[in-house]
C-alpha cells in the first residue's frame, strides 16, 4: 500500500460526502448562506424604508405627531386626486398602445432579418436603454417644439399649416415616452419570437394562410408572453416618468409622481407624500398583475 | 386557384407595406432624437434650433471650461463616484448571493430571488420616498454615501440577472469533475466558476453602473445642492431657461455610451445577454 493509494482513497470519500451534500460544502458552511449579506443589505436599505413610508402614512400632520387615518381620508376624499390617479394610469395605457402598434411590427421585421442585421438592429434598440433618460427627454424638447423637427417635417410634407402644439400636451408626451418605453418593450418581444420554431411560420404559409393570418392566428399568440411582459414594463415605467413628465407635460398636466414629489419636497407633508406614493404602487402594481393574470391565462389557452 | 394565388400575393403586399412601414417609423422614432441633438450640440447660435446654424465647437468649450461650468464638472463627479461605489458594492453582495442561490431549486431560494429582483418593478420614486423619510427619521443628513445606499438597492437587480443567467448556463459536470478530482470549494469557486462568469458579471456591472449613472427617482428625494448629480442638474437647466449645454452634455453623453456599449459588445456580448 503506497501513499498514492491513501490519497485516491481519501478523495474517493470526500466526492462521496459532497454527493451527499450538494449545495454546501464543509462544516457550518452551506452554499445558501453567500446570500445573507445581501439580505441584510436589502432588509436595512430596502425594507425597512418602505415599511416606515407605509407607517409614516398613518399619521395626520407634518409634524408626525398625531397617528390616525388623516391623511389617507384626505387624499381620497379629493375628487383631484381621483382624477390625477385616472390620467396617469390612461397615460400608461396610451404609452403601452403605441409602443405595441409600432414596437411589434418593427420585431417582426427582426425574425426576418439576417443574424447581422439582427445584431445592428439589436444595438440600435438597446443603445437608448443605456442613454440618460434626462437626454431622451431633452431630444423631445427640441424634437416638439413650435419650430421643432416634428412640426417641420409635417409642414414641410403639406400635412399641415400651422404648427402643432405638442410641448405641455397629452399628444407630444405619449409621443416623447414611445421613443422612452420603446426598448423595453422590444426587448422581450424579441426575446420570445426569436425562439420561436420558424417550421410552424413556414406550415402555416404551405398551408396557405395569408402573412396577416399567420400573424393572427400563429405568431401573435405563440409571442403572448413577451408581448404581455413588454407591456408590464412599459406601463410601469411611464406612469412613473417623473422627469418626462414634469418636463414634456409642463405644470398643466398632472400625474401622480408630481403630487408625490411636491407633497414630499415643496409642502413637506410626508404623510400626504406617503399616502400618495401608495396609491401610485397599488394602482400600478394591480394593473400589472391583473395584467400578467391575463397573459398566463391566455398562453395556457395557447398551449392547452 | 389562380385567383386565390393573386389573393394571397395582394394580402402580402399589404403585410409589406403596413407592417414595413410601422416598423420603420419605429426605428426613426428610436434613432432620430439621437441624431437630432448630437447635431443641435453643433450649433453656432445662443438657442437650440433645428436645423442648428453654422457648425462649431463652442458649447463644447463651454461646457470643458472649468470655471464656466464648474456646477456641471461638480455634479459629473458626484454622479460617477455614486456609480462606481454602488457598483462595487452590487458586484461583491450581487454575485455572492447568485453564487449561493442560482441552482438552489428550493422555494425559499427562488423567493429570495424574486425579493432581490423587486426594485426593478416597485414605481423608483416611491422608494425615493421612502429612503427620504427613512433617512432622515433616523438622523442622518443627505450624503454621498446614502444617495451610493439607495443606487445600491435600485442597480442590484442588474447585475444579479446577468450573473444568475451565466451561472445556470454553467455545465454542472464541470463543477462536479472539479470537486471530485480533489479541489476545495474554495479553489473551484476560483479557478472555474468565477473565470467562466466574469462576462455576465461584468456586463451586469455596466448595465448597473449605466442606470446608477441616468438614475433620477432616487437621487430627486436624497440629493441635496452639495450632492446633487448630473441628471438632476441638467433637469433643473431644461426647467428654467433652455441652455445649449444641455445639448453640449447630451452629446457627450450619447458618445459614451456609443463607446462603453461597443466595447462591452465586443468584449461580453452586451445585447445577446440582455436579449435573452
Amino acid at each position: 500500500m503506497t501513499t498514492n493509494d491513501v490519497v485516491v482513497e481519501k478523495r474517493s470519500l470526500r466526492s462521496a460526502s459532497l454527493r451527499e451534500a450538494p449545495v454546501g460544502t464543509t462544516g457550518w458552511f452551506r452554499e445558501w448562506q453567500l446570500a445573507l449579506p445581501l439580505a441584510l443589505a436589502f432588509a436595512a436599505l430596502f425594507v425597512a424604508p418602505l415599511l416606515l413610508l407605509a407607517a409614516v402614512s398613518f399619521y395626520n400632520d407634518e409634524k408626525l405627531s398625531q397617528p390616525g387615518f388623516g391623511s389617507w381620508l384626505k387624499f381620497f376624499g379629493d375628487p383631484f386626486n381621483y382624477k390625477v390617479m385616472a390620467d396617469t394610469l390612461l397615460l400608461g395605457a396610451k404609452t403601452v398602445c403605441a409602443t405595441v402598434l409600432i414596437g411589434y411590427p418593427l420585431a417582426l421585421v427582426y425574425l426576418d432579418l439576417s443574424p447581422r442585421l439582427q445584431k445592428v438592429l439589436l444595438f440600435v434598440i438597446v443603445m437608448p436603454l443605456l442613454l440618460s433618460v434626462v437626454v431622451r427627454t431633452f431630444a423631445w424638447i427640441v424634437m416638439l417644439g413650435r419650430e421643432g423637427v416634428v412640426n417641420s417635417v409635417l409642414i414641410g410634407l403639406g400635412v399641415i399649416s400651422e404648427p402643432l402644439k405638442l410641448l405641455q400636451t397629452e399628444l407630444g408626451l405619449v409621443i416623447a415616452l414611445t421613443q422612452i418605453e420603446m426598448p423595453l418593450m422590444l426587448l422581450p418581444l424579441i426575446s420570445v419570437m426569436s425562439r420561436l420554431d420558424p417550421n410552424l411560420r413556414d406550415a402555416s404559409a404551405a398551408l396557405g394562410a395569408s402573412r396577416w393570418r399567420t400573424l393572427f392566428t400563429v405568431i401573435l399568440p405563440l409571442s403572448m408572453p413577451g408581448l404581455v411582459a413588454g407591456c408590464l414594463l412599459v406601463f410601469a415605467s411611464s406612469t412613473t416618468a417623473f422627469i418626462s413628465q414634469t418636463v414634456i407635460g409642463g405644470v398643466r398636466l398632472i400625474y401622480l409622481p408630481l403630487v408625490i414629489w411636491q407633497q414630499a419636497l415643496a409642502v413637506y407633508h410626508w404623510p400626504l407624500a406617503a399616502v400618495a406614493s401608495l396609491a401610485l404602487v397599488v394602482s400600478v402594481l394591480s394593473v400589472v398583475a391583473a395584467l400578467s393574470w391575463l397573459g398566463r391565462r391566455s398562453g395556457g389557452y395557447v398551449h392547452g | 386557384m389562380r385567383d386565390m394565388g393573386r389573393r394571397q400575393s395582394l394580402a402580402d403586399i399589404s403585410y409589406g407595406l403596413v407592417i414595413g412601414g410601422l416598423a420603420l417609423l419605429a426605428v426613426t422614432i428610436i434613432v432620430a432624437p439621437v441624431v437630432i441633438v448630437l447635431m443641435t450640440s453643433f450649433t453656432e447660435g445662443q438657442t437650440i434650433k433645428f436645423p442648428p446654424k453654422g457648425f462649431s465647437l463652442a458649447w463644447y468649450e463651454v461646457l470643458f471650461d472649468a470655471s464656466k461650468s464648474r456646477q456641471i464638472h461638480r455634479t459629473a463627479g458626484n454622479s460617477l463616484e455614486i456609480a462606481c461605489f454602488s457598483t462595487l458594492f452590487g458586484v461583491v453582495l450581487g454575485t455572492l448571493a447568485s453564487l449561493g442561490l442560482a441552482r438552489n431549486r428550493s422555494r425559499l431560494a427562488r423567493a429570495a430571488d424574486s425579493f432581490f429582483m423587486s426594485p426593478l418593478v416597485l414605481p423608483g420614486i416611491t422608494y425615493g420616498l421612502a429612503a427620504l423619510v427613512y433617512f432622515s427619521l433616523l438622523g442622518f443628513r443627505p450624503s454621498l454615501d446614502l444617495m451610493i445606499a439607495g443606487h445600491l438597492v435600485v442597480t442590484l437587480p442588474f447585475i444579479l440577472r446577468t450573473t444568475t443567467a451565466s451561472l445556470s448556463q454553467l455545465d454542472p459536470a464541470l463543477l462536479d469533475s472539479s470537486q471530485s478530482l480533489g479541489a476545495s470549494w474554495l479553489y473551484t469557486l476560483r479557478r472555474v466558476t468565477l473565470p467562466l462568469i466574469a462576462p455576465g458579471i461584468a456586463a451586469g456591472a455596466f448595465l448597473a453602473f449605466m442606470a446608477s449613472i441616468d438614475n433620477v427617482p432616487v437621487s430627486l428625494f436624497l440629493s441635496n445642492a452639495r450632492t446633487d448629480t448630473l441628471p438632476i442638474r441638467m433637469w433643473g437647466m431644461m426647467e428654467s431657461t433652455l441652455d445649449v449645454r444641455v445639448a453640449a452634455v447630451s452629446g457627450v453623453l450619447i458618445t459614451a455610451a456609443f463607446v462603453l456599449m461597443l466595447v462591452m459588445e465586443w468584449t461580453v456580448g452586451l445585447t445577446r445577454r440582455m436579449r435573452d
